[in-house]
């Protein structure tokens, strides 16, 4: 953990609306200063950065790690290794492993572990119910205690209101978010594609929108009651869009993510039964699209988050209804979100705000910020560099990608995480 | 001309239909010899993998392909593959590499014909899968117009039943639209699925308005055990809202024919005595589909890549 000087590049930090050319410089795991390029380093060692972004380290508020109990899809060192290379520096963990987190016995192996085979942090979120069963809260003062940054079934909706609202409640006691995964499993019923004209087109049963807009509703109106913090993992639908915008202009506390693929795919990406397209939520409509776009850009949805959900290449190659849902994406989050930024829906410090400083302030966790002082979590984005996503040559123990074959634009190309080097797109991951 | 696989009405041109009513013209012809065989597809081997039981279709394309001349057999797995556990995909490219010049599949889940098309080099015949879609199913329907009508071209085709979870629909509403019929959807709301406009078709809620000047009703089965009760309040409604008998037929034209994919449930979607004699042309539909089914296999089976590779080798 010696000097590291990154140089040349433009450094985009979203704390203090910062756009300009400068050296960082980083010592003893935190920025010791940011200034005018060329300065002269006394001999620290050197990372180029021209033509390149330094941005502070990536926060991904959903990932699925997967550790323990189904490491054969991923666990946590492998996990981190795809967080790294896709300019993620920080990674919360939902709970849904075997067993769940829901007992501070597990959280603290997660983090034991993390520790010492994760190259990315890793920050646990528990379930808010025991076993995710939706009917017992968890011993939340515990948890918090042993780590974790939030609660929630995720996965799994709670859709007993009257245990939702307990815990919405009982949350103000340890002042964490509660994320909200936001389907009616009623409306939902069997659904595995956004119903419309593509569900009705393939013959699979359909998930309708309103599903996630209900829940959303009934969320938003607990989260106002009880004064919590509410955070609802991956929108994906304007009716959800338009509810959290008219809910935070009143002051409820809500916050909210989208993933990379809300962002970037349609249901029609769903024609040709291709199970890599089958996620919960389902790719929506091209009009739920442009709205969840339209969310990011004004601040209605504050985080990128790629609800990264690796499943085994023998778990996805069945009938479509039988297959899991879920896709990873940690490596593939900068190329596909940059999108917005080449269409000039985002600028370059409003993507960076969504995937760093937005996330790390909803889970209250340092992050987000290249600030002197701050710990040297940082990655440098090429934003110009084509390359062919083969997720065989990624991190990932598994290949479920929409993005399989495609030609991305941007890529992560140095990330330090506590003034380590941890990965350099031409050497791969370097430690630990 | 034609792809590999048959595995919807969605993918075919209207000229490619046209080529399958043709031959399955001639095909029908061979039926009605005394010696009802020819040797067309000899030494050629047909695999129906049916992975959800259907007596009637797979008899049909079994008979098919014997009136042919081709190897026909039936793989059905039951419960115990399952209980193996072995994938879909595993049991097709197993029965693939016992080199079949085509594999007949039928699924309840939609895509699982394509998922096996694009593993396997046979050429797949989608025998229905899910609420996807039954191509020979809309093309023995077609055939039967046809043969009625004289053309398809100007007529008006109403589909009566359960839409939302219907292969048989969709299939044919993609024939007859392709061939310049309108079509007519009728369903209670709840089982019109969204959007389904967009795929060509006009919905109505209304029976008798969907009927009127209709020259052909269509039917659909109404599985009764997964849908009372759910997708509308009871049978005795349904028969008595979209139910069709002699009085509710008066609406469409005086000409009109009555069709069913079967099996009929008597009494729910079709009156008891409109199943079995004119306008109903019910079983004329199973006949033709053995001499469609034959034109299938022969334009799909008899020029398998197998062979075509052979040939080059």
């Amino acid at each position: 953990m010696g000097r590291i000087c990154i140089r040349g590049g433009r450094v985009l930090d979203p704390s203090a609306e910062r756009d300009e050319l400068a050296d960082v410089l980083v010592e003893g795991g935190r920025i010791v200063a940011v200034g005018p390029p060329g300065a002269d380093t006394g001999g620290a060692e050197g990372v180029d950065a021209s033509g390149c972004w330094v941005a502070p380290g990536f926060v991904d508020l959903h990932v699925h790690l997967r550790e323990p109990g189904q490491e054969y899809k991923e666990d946590i060192a492998s996990g981190g290794r795809c967080g790294v290379a896709g300019g993620f520096t920080a990674l919360v963990c939902m709970a849904n492993t075997q067993p769940v987190n829901d007992d501070p016995s597990v959280t603290e192996y997660i983090l034991d572990r993390a520790r010492q085979e994760s190259p990315a942090r890793v920050y646990p979120v528990a379930a808010a119910t025991r076993g995710l069963a939706g009917e017992v809260m968890t011993e939340m003062s515990a948890l918090v205690e042993a780590g974790v940054v939030a609660f929630s079934d995720d996965g799994r909706t709670i859709m007993d209101s009257g245990v939702m609202r307990r815990v919405l409640e009982y949350s103000g006691l340890v002042r964490v978010p509660i994320i909200t995964h936001a389907e009616d499993r009623t409306l939902v019923r069997e659904g595995v594609v956004n119903e419309g004209p593509v569900s009705t087109r393939l013959g699979l049963p359909g998930n309708p929108a309103v599903a996630e807009v209900v829940h959303v509703a009934r969320d938003i109106t607990l989260a106002e009651l009880t004064g919590a913090h509410l955070h609802v993992a991956h929108v994906s639908t304007a009716g959800a869009v338009e509810l959290i915008r008219a809910a935070r202009e009143r002051g409820v506390h809500v916050t909210a993510e989208v993933t990379p693929h809300h962002l970037a795919l349609t249901d029609e990406a769903t024609l040709g039964y291709d199970t890599n397209t089958k996620m919960a939520p389902p790719l929506r409509s091209q009009r739920d699209v442009d709205a969840c776009r339209a969310g990011l850009a004004d601040g209605t949805i504050d985080a990128i988050a790629t609800d990264h959900a690796p499943h085994a290449v023998h778990e996805k190659d069945v009938e479509f209804t039988a297959a899991p849902p879920g896709v990873i994406g940690l490596e593939t989050a900068v190329p596909v979100t940059l999108d917005l930024v080449r269409a000039g829906e985002l600028a370059p410090l409003e993507w960076v705000r969504r995937l760093s400083t937005g996330p790390a302030r909803i889970i209250g966790r340092p992050g987000g910020s290249l600030a002197v002082g701050a710990p040297a979590d940082l990655t440098v984005i090429d934003p110009e560099r084509r390359w062919v996503y083969d997720p065989a040559k990624g991190f990932s123990k598994s290949r479920n990608s929409p993005w399989i074959g495609r030609e991305m634009i941007g890529r992560a190309m140095v990330t330090l995480v506590g003034g380590t080097l941890v990965y350099d797109a031409h050497r791969g991951v370097l430690a630990p | 001309m034609m792809g590999r696989d048959l595995l919807g009405i969605e993918d075919l041109e209207r000229s490619e239909l046209e080529r399958i009513l043709e031959t399955s013209l001639r095909m029908e012809e061979v039926g009605r010899r005394d010696v009802k065989k020819v040797p067309t597809l000899r030494g050629r081997t047909i695999i129906n993998l049916f992975f959800e039981p259907s007596t009637r279709t797979r008899t049909s394309f079994e008979i098919a392909g014997k009136r042919l001349s081709a190897d026909v057999v039936n793989f059905s797995p039951s419960s115990s593959s399952l209980t193996k556990a072995e994938s879909i995909l595993d049991t097709a490219m197993t029965l693939d590499a016992m080199d079949p010049d085509a594999v007949v599949v039928r699924h309840k889940v939609a895509g699982v014909p394509k998922r096996i098309a694009d593993a396997l080099q046979a050429p797949v015949i989608n025998a229905g899968d899910g609420a996807h879609e039954h191509p020979t199913q809309a093309l023995l329907d077609l055939f039967t117009v046809w043969q009625e009508k004289g053309r398809i071209d100007g007529l008006t085709v109403t589909i009566v039943g359960d839409i939302t979870h219907s292969r048989v629909a969709r299939s044919n509403l993609y024939a007859f639209s392709k061939l310049g019929a309108e079509v007519r959807l009728a369903a209670p709301p709840t089982m019109l699925p969204a959007g389904v406009e967009s795929l060509g078709a006009k919905s109505f809620t209304s029976l008798r308005e969907a009927l009127e000047g209709a020259d052909v009703v269509m039917l659909l089965r109404i599985q009764q055990e997964r849908l009372a009760g759910c997708f509308f309040p009871s049978i005795r409604e349904y028969a008595a809202t979209f139910g069709l008998d002699r009085r509710k037929l008066r609406f469409a034209k005086d000409d009109a024919i009555v069709m069913h994919p079967g099996p009929i449930n008597r009494g729910v979607e079709i009156a008891h005595d409109l199943a079995d004699q004119r306008p109903s042309v019910i079983l004329d539909q199973v006949r033709n589909g053995v001499a469609v089914r034959m034109a299938v296999l022969y334009l799909f089976a008899g020029r398998s890549p197998r062979e075509a590779a052979r040939r080059e080798g």
